[in-house]
C-alpha cells in the first residue's frame, strides 16, 4: 500500500532515495535544502535499507564521493543549492564524461553569487546548456509539486541507469520548503545487481574496469564525443517531457517550469474571467527541452510569454523553438522574488496582447 | 666453495637506460651498451656475467620491472 | 654458463602479472614505476587482486591505471581520497587505496586529504612525494625545498614570498583517523623492501579498520630536477632526506 504524509519537498526527496533503493547520499549543508541531509540523518537508512548516508567536508568531495561510488555501480544521489552546485561542475563533467549513473539535485536559489536564500530559477542555463567543462549535457527534470519531488527521484535513478549519465532534478527553495500532501511510493529492494562496467575489484576471467574521463589521443576523445552525443540524441528522443494546461483553444501560452509553472495556473484562471484564452507549456525535462511541441503551439498560438525566476534564461530556448514565426517574451522577477498570477497576467496583457 | 651463480635478462626494448640497476649492482655486473635500443637508449646487459649471484638488488630497484633474475645454488650448478 | 642458469626453474625475480604489458610513461630512472611495481606486489602476494580497487590521481601517475592490472578509478585532481571514500563506503570489505602526488595530495586536495585522515576512513593512502610538478613540466610543488628551483621558483623557493614546504606526513599523523603513518623511499635495493613491507603492512591493516594507513615515498624526479637518474637519487638522499627523514611517524595502538 502506498502511503501518504505531509512533508517538506526537501523531506520528500530524502525518502524518495531510501525508497528508490539508493546505496549512497553525500552531501553537504546549504540552505535552502539541508533537509536533504538532516532527514536522512534522522532516519537511520543504514538501518532502513543499508543505504550510506555522510556528510562530506564540502560540495566538492560529496560530488566526488559521488563519482566513487557511482563509478562501483551503486544508486547514488546527492544534493545541494546553487553555489554549491557550482562547486560540484568540475565534478559533474567527470560523471557525465565517465558515463557513471548518478541523481544531483538542485534546489535552486537566488544569484549570482552568494545571491539569497530565496527560490530562484536563475540556474537554467548552468544546468541545461553545460554549466561544467566540455561537452555534456544532464537530463534535467523540474517538479512543481511535493509529490514529484518524491515521484522523480524514482524517474531519475532509472534514466540514469537506462543511460549511463547523471540526472539533475532542478526545483528551487520554494518547492524545497513547501509542504504538501504526498503519495509515497513503496520501499524498493537495494539493487544487488553489479553492472559490467564497475569497478569492484577485478576477477581473474575479466579485463580490468577502468573508470575515466582522460583520451589524451584527440582522436580517441572525438570518439568519445561522438558517443556521448549519439547518446544525448536518443535521450532527446525518448526522455522530453512536459505538460499542458488548457493550450486546447488557447489563443495565447505561457511557458513555465517548476514554481513559476504553478504560479502560472492561477494565472489562466485569471486571464479566463477577462475572457482571455491562454494555454500553459510546462516543460517537465528542461533538457532535453520540448522544443517540437512548443513549435507546434507556435502554429496555433499569437504570442509566447516566457515566465521564469530568472533574468531571462529559458525564453531562449522557446525562441529556438519558436524560429521568429511569433512574438516571444519574457516576465520573470529575480533575486528571490516570486512573481504574482496577476503580475504575469498584467504582463501577458501588455507584452503579448497589447504590445 | 661454489658461488652462488646468477643472470639476469634485460627486456631490451623496454629498458630506459636509467644506469640505476648499474649502480644497484653490489658486483659489477651491470652496464649499459655502447648501443641503443629501438627507443634510443643504451640498455643495460650483463658486462661481466661470471659475475652475478642473482642477487636481485638491480630488479629491485628497475623502475621499469624489465629485468628477469635466475639464480642457481652450487649444487645444482655443477650438475 | 648463462644457458644453464636461465631457465624458468631458476626465476628468482620477474614482473608481476598484476603489471601490464603497458610500458610505463614515466622518464627513465624515475621512481613512479618502482612504487608502483611493489603495490602490484604486495596486491598479488595478498591474493587480493579481484578485492581492490585503486584510485589514480592527476598527475604524472594520471595513467596509473593503464600499468596496474586491477580495477581503478581516475579522480579529478586532488579528490582522490573524496572519490575512494565514495568506494569504500559502498564496498567496505573491499581493498581501496588512492596513489597520489605532492601537488593533488598536498596542495589542491589539502582538503580532501585532511579529511579522509580526520574521519578514518578504511583506506590506503600512498603519497608520491619527488618536491615537483613532474607532469606541467617542473613547477613549485607544496613540498619543494626551501631554495631548490623550479620552473616558477627559477631563483629557487623564497620561503619568506612563496612559503614553506609542507610535510603533510607529519600533520596527519597528528589526526585521530590515521593509524599507520610512514615515510619510505624505493631509490635503493634495501629502500625498496622497507617500503614494500610497508605497503604491505598498509593493506593488511585495512581488514582490521583502524583508519588510514599512509605511506609516503619520497621519490626523484630527474628531469624536473635535471640531473641523471642516479644523480637525483643522491640528491634526494642529500637534501630531500634531511627534510623529509625517513621511517615510520605513527604505528597502530
Amino acid at each position: 500500500m502506498s502511503e501518504l504524509r505531509l512533508m517538506k519537498g526537501n523531506e520528500a526527496i530524502a525518502e524518495a532515495a531510501i525508497r528508490a533503493g539508493a546505496d549512497a547520499y553525500f552531501g553537504y549543508p546549504i540552505t535552502p535544502q539541508s533537509e536533504v541531509l538532516e532527514y536522512l540523518m534522522a532516519e537511520k537508512p543504514n538501518e532502513r535499507t543499508g543505504m550510506v548516508v555522510l556528510q562530506a567536508e564540502s560540495e566538492v568531495a560529496a560530488i566526488n564521493m559521488i563519482y566513487g561510488a557511482a563509478g562501483c555501480g551503486k544508486k547514488v544521489i546527492t544534493s545541494s543549492s546553487s553555489p554549491g552546485i557550482s562547486l560540484m561542475q568540475e565534478g559533474i563533467s567527470y560523471i557525465a564524461s565517465s558515463e557513471l549513473p548518478c541523481v544531483l539535485v538542485n534546489v535552486v536559489r537566488g544569484g549570482p553569487g552568494l545571491g539569497t536564500i530565496q527560490p530562484s530559477q536563475a540556474d537554467y542555463f548552468q544546468s541545461t546548456k553545460g554549466g561544467g567543462h566540455g561537452d555534456y549535457h544532464l537530463i534535467v527534470l523540474a517538479p512543481n509539486s511535493v509529490q514529484e519531488m518524491s515521484d522523480f527521484v524514482k524517474n531519475a535513478f532509472d534514466y540514469a541507469f537506462k543511460y549511463r549519465t547523471p540526472v539533475m532534478i532542478q526545483t528551487d527553495g520554494a518547492i524545497g520548503q513547501m509542504m504538501e500532501k504526498v503519495e509515497l511510493f513503496n520501499q524498493e529492494k537495494r539493487s544487488k545487481e553489479i553492472p559490467s562496467w564497475a569497478t569492484v575489484g577485478k576477477p581473474k576471467e575479466r579485463e580490468r574496469n577502468i573508470i575515466t574521463s582522460l583520451d589524451l589521443q584527440a582522436e580517441v576523445m572525438e570518439k568519445r564525443n561522438h558517443k556521448l552525443q549519439a547518446k544525448y540524441k536518443k535521450i532527446e528522443e525518448n526522455v522530453t517531457l512536459f505538460e499542458e494546461v488548457a493550450c486546447d483553444d488557447a489563443e495565447y501560452l505561457m511557458v513555465a517550469y517548476g514554481t513559476s509553472s504553478r504560479i502560472c495556473q492561477k494565472t489562466i484562471q485569471l486571464a479566463l474571467k477577462k475572457g482571455i484564452k491562454v494555454g500553459l507549456l510546462r516543460p517537465i525535462t528542461l533538457w532535453p527541452f520540448p522544443k517540437k511541441q512548443i513549435a507546434k503551439l507556435a502554429e496555433q498560438v499569437k504570442g509566447i510569454l516566457s515566465v521564469e525566476m530568472s533574468t531571462g534564461q529559458m525564453i531562449e530556448d522557446v525562441k529556438l523553438a519558436v524560429e521568429g514565426k511569433i512574438k516571444v517574451e519574457h516576465f520573470g522577477r529575480m533575486g528571490g522574488m516570486i512573481p504574482s498570477p496577476d503580475e504575469i497576467l498584467t504582463a501577458l496583457e501588455n507584452q503579448i496582447i497589447g504590445g | 666453495m661454489a658461488k652462488v651463480k646468477g643472470a639476469v635478462v634485460v627486456d631490451v626494448e623496454k629498458c630506459k637506460g636509467c644506469d640505476i640497476c648499474v649502480h644497484a649492482c653490489p658486483t659489477d655486473v651491470l652496464a649499459l651498451h655502447n648501443e641503443v635500443n629501438g627507443k634510443g637508449y643504451h640498455y643495460a646487459y650483463m658486462a661481466n656475467p661470471d659475475e652475478c649471484t642473482g642477487c636481485m638488488n638491480c630488479a629491485l630497484v628497475c623502475p621499469d620491472s624489465v629485468i628477469t633474475v635466475y639464480r642457481v645454488k652450487p649444487q645444482k650448478a655443477k650438475v | 654458463m648463462e644457458d644453464t642458469i636461465i631457465k624458468t626453474e631458476n626465476i628468482v625475480f620477474k614482473k608481476t602479472e598484476l603489471l601490464t604489458d603497458n610500458e610505463l610513461s614515466y622518464c627513465p630512472g624515475c621512481g613512479h614505476g618502482t612504487a608502483h611495481r611493489i603495490i602490484m606486489e604486495v596486491i598479488d602476494e595478498m591474493g587480493i587482486q579481484a578485492d581492490t580497487i585503486g584510485v589514480a590521481p592527476v598527475g604524472c601517475s594520471v595513467l596509473a591505471y593503464d600499468f596496474m592490472n586491477i580495477d581503478m578509478q581516475q579522480a579529478a585532481h586532488g579528490r582522490a581520497p573524496a572519490v575512494a571514500t565514495g568506494i569504500k563506503r559502498v564496498l567496505p570489505e573491499k581493498f581501496v587505496f588512492t596513489y597520489q602526488g605532492d601537488g593533488d595530495l598536498a596542495a589542491i586536495g589539502t582538503a580532501e586529504t585532511i579529511h579522509v585522515c580526520n574521519r578514518g576512513e578504511h583506506f590506503t593512502m600512498i603519497f608520491i612525494n619527488n618536491g615537483i610538478y613532474g607532469m606541467t613540466g617542473g613547477q613549485m610543488a607544496p613540498t619543494t625545498l626551501p631554495g631548490m628551483k623550479s620552473s616558477t621558483s627559477p631563483y629557487g623557493r623564497d620561503v619568506e614570498m612563496m612559503g614553506h614546504p609542507l610535510k603533510m606526513t607529519e600533520l596527519i599523523a597528528n589526526l585521530p583517523g590515521t593509524c599507520f603513518v610512514t615515510r619510505q623511499a624505493v631509490h635503493t635495493p634495501s629502500a625498496v623492501r622497507k617500503a614494500k613491507k610497508a605497503v604491505r603492512k598498509a593493506f593488511e591493516l585495512q581488514k582490521e579498520k583502524k583508519g588510514i594507513s599512509f605511506v609516503e615515498i619520497v621519490s626523484n624526479c630527474n628531469s624536473g630536477w635535471k640531473m641523471t637518474p642516479v644523480q637525483s637519487n643522491k640528491w634526494m638522499e642529500d637534501n630531500m632526506f634531511p627534510y623529509y627523514p625517513m621511517g615510520d611517524i605513527k604505528l597502530p595502538e
